[in-house]
């Protein structure tokens, strides 16, 4: 049992499908074992390798708790989730896809606002009017706190949301917003704009390694073998 | 992180029980506000740098809860459900647990739950008294719970605040600066870009704009932001209001006008800030400060001196005292007095600290400023210097 290894890669979602072609490109695809639905499965090509499909955000609980060997999931999630990075996880392999950048945008209509640095003189402007902090709407509650703290921004506090974050200023439940973005469509049509110096993360899809898992000779060398095709297969599949 | 042990148990216990009869005999009636708080009002209050160490959770009808990090809001709280028209005097004290995320992974010296003992004063319109009446019954309890050997430090937050009253500086650097002082790293950085002359502002897109508006007429200054937003597809939207964007602009072309902030007024500031110093000295190279630039800080400097009088009066050592004007800019709601007592050389973890924080019962619900001062007793570590003493 300590011989195999244990990959989780994301079970829905864009990171699915481009991790399934990933795969399948490199030599080894995934396939389910038991009915089509189910969440485990194995890697064709290589014995003593089992896969989980699971959610993005489990994976990385999964890998800080090293009960897989290696996860796929993204960067965004993982520095998010994890209090201390390096010391859970090892960055095997960019992946190039699953793109998406963890930004600061704030209201268009705000044209007094261009840089991190204004958003405290807002919080203080805002509190005076108001009565209390500017809300920020967010679900990278500890990379804002991170990034906020680091620019000198403390007037503000976080509103937890999980689901169309850019609809909070318009709607009033919050007043700027900390999110993902690909395109910077989706902000636009919401009449929103990235600051300046907003950019908190510039994150995509990679392939990490669990420190706390049970690494055996046999578990390092399956790794090394997925690693060298992956290489094989090329590092630009899927890049945009 | 090990579990209390019967024995430390036992020790708390009766160390509570004395703290408590001190303050009961002093006046204070004994209250035990709750435990989990609307996330809400107190997270409001505390600010982001504790908010970040607080155990936020959601109850199943969607409530945003917290367990309380700290007793003064639930406090403030509870004294005005009492009294919602905040117009009585009230005294009370608590011992029970507060909560706190340690990043670092909970230790003895920094646990996630500890117990303050303290007490909360509200109401009192002769704030000196008060101020001196609070600091005096916490140093009665330490002290009757064995601690012999401690100092004072104190700090006056009023003080700072009636120095940029008195110097003179266009209104939205005072509001600024306000602002900023509770933002050490921000505000010392500021500071030093305007001591050495360099202007706060940067070119932006709303240079052009700014310098376009009427400075003396907000009300023709908001209809010519209205129409740029409207030429330019730049809809209104949430809770910041057309005036707050013109009145930022208006100021923004004010520092372009003029130099934002007179570079004597910075160095007033920073000299202001350096003072640490035996409370009598502080007040002397304070007062030297004052006069040599030219402002009048007499009244509250009358203040501070009248507060000590009034300690010394009851046996406190003055002279062993520290003061220092930086002291007391880690919890926003501070707006007076603030102190702490410390033992050994460390005075980064007090065994008690407290203060003025008038205005904070208004942004809880009262209708206008409440006179109100408290302390608390990081119980643990009062256990534990006591032990180390003995």
């Amino acid at each position: 049992m300590t011989s195999k290894l244990a990959i989780a890669v994301p079970a829905k979602g864009r990171l699915k499908d481009a991790a399934g072609a990933l795969f399948e490109r490199a030599g080894l695809p995934l396939r389910k074992t038991g009915h089509e639905r189910g969440y485990s499965g194995v890697m064709e090509g290589l014995d003593d390798v089992e896969v989980a499909f699971l959610s993005a955000a489990e994976i990385v609980h999964q890998l800080e708790a090293g009960r897989v060997h290696i996860g796929l999931t993204g960067e965004d999630l993982v520095r998010e989730t994890l209090p201390d990075v390096e010391e859970s996880v090892e960055f095997l392999r960019p992946l190039g896809f699953g793109r998406a950048d963890v930004v600061v945008a704030v209201p268009d209509c705000w044209i007094d606002v261009t840089r991190m640095a204004d958003l405290e003189d807002v919080a203080a402007q805002f509190a005076r009017a108001h009565g209390r902090r500017l809300r920020v709407a967010t679900k990278y509650l500890n990379l804002t706190r991170r990034f906020f703290a680091r620019a000198g921004v403390t007037g503000y506090r976080i509103v937890e949301s999980v689901g169309a974050t850019e609809g909070t200023p318009a709607s009033g439940t919050a007043e700027l917003i900390v999110d993902i973005t690909t395109t910077g469509t989706t902000l636009a049509a919401n009449h929103l704009k990235v600051l300046e110096d907003g950019l908190i993360l510039r994150s995509q899809a990679h392939l990490f390694a669990a420190r706390s898992a049970a690494w055996t000779k046999r578990t390092t060398r399956l790794r090394d073998a997925i690693l060298a095709r992956l290489a094989e297969a090329g590092g630009k599949e899927g890049g945009d | 992180m090990a579990a209390e042990s019967a024995q430390q148990f036992e020790a708390l216990e009766a160390q509570a029980v004395t703290l408590l009869d001190v303050f009961r005999e002093g006046g204070y009636e004994q209250v035990a506000p709750s435990i989990i708080q609307p996330a809400d009002i107190l997270l409001d209050q505390i600010g982001e740098a504790i908010r970040g160490r607080t155990y936020v959770f959601t109850d199943l009808s969607g409530a945003e809860l917290c367990l309380r990090p700290d007793l003064t809001v639930p406090v403030s709280r509870l004294y005005l459900e009492r009294h919602p028209h905040a117009d009585v005097e009230a005294r009370y004290c608590y011992n029970g647990p507060a909560f706190r995320f340690q990043p670092k992974r909970a230790s003895e010296a920094d646990p996630r739950e500890f117990r303050q003992a303290g007490i909360e004063c509200f109401g009192v319109l002769d704030r000196e008294s008060a101020d001196a009446e609070v600091v005096l019954l916490v140093a009665d309890a330490v002290r009757s719970a064995g601690l012999r050997d401690f100092r004072f430090r104190f700090g006056d937050i009023a003080l700072f605040f009636a120095l940029l009253d008195a110097l003179s500086l266009p209104e939205r650097w005072r509001l600024k600066l306000r602002h900023y002082f509770w933002r050490p790293p921000a505000f010392h950085a500021l500071l030093s870009r305007l001591a050495k002359g360099e202007g706060a502002a940067s070119a932006g897109p709303a240079a052009a704009l700014a310098a376009t508006l009427p400075t003396q007429d907000l009300e023709g200054a908001e209809e010519i932001l209205a129409s740029y937003l409207d030429a330019n597809n730049l809809p209104l939207a949430g809770n910041r209001t057309l005036g707050e964007i013109t009145e930022r602009l208006l100021d923004y072309a004010a520092d372009l006008r003029a130099e934002p902030l007179p570079r004597e007024a910075a160095t007033v500031i920073d000299y202001y800030l350096s003072v640490e110093a035996s409370p009598r000295e502080a007040i002397d190279r304070i007062a030297g400060i004052a006069q040599g630039s030219g402002i009048d800080l007499e009244r509250g400097l009358y203040m501070l001196a009248h507060r000590l009088d009034l300690l010394e009066e009851c046996g406190v050592n003055i002279n062993a005292a520290s003061f220092a004007t930086e002291f007391g800019r880690d919890f926003e709601y501070y707006s007076g007095m603030v102190f702490q007592i410390e033992v050994g050389g460390d005075k980064g973890s007090p065994i008690a600290g407290g203060g003025r924080y008038d205005g904070l019962l208004r942004s809880v619900g009262a209708r206008a400023e409440v006179p109100a001062v408290g302390s608390a007793i990081q119980t643990e570590r009062l256990l534990a210097s006591v032990k180390a003493l003995s």
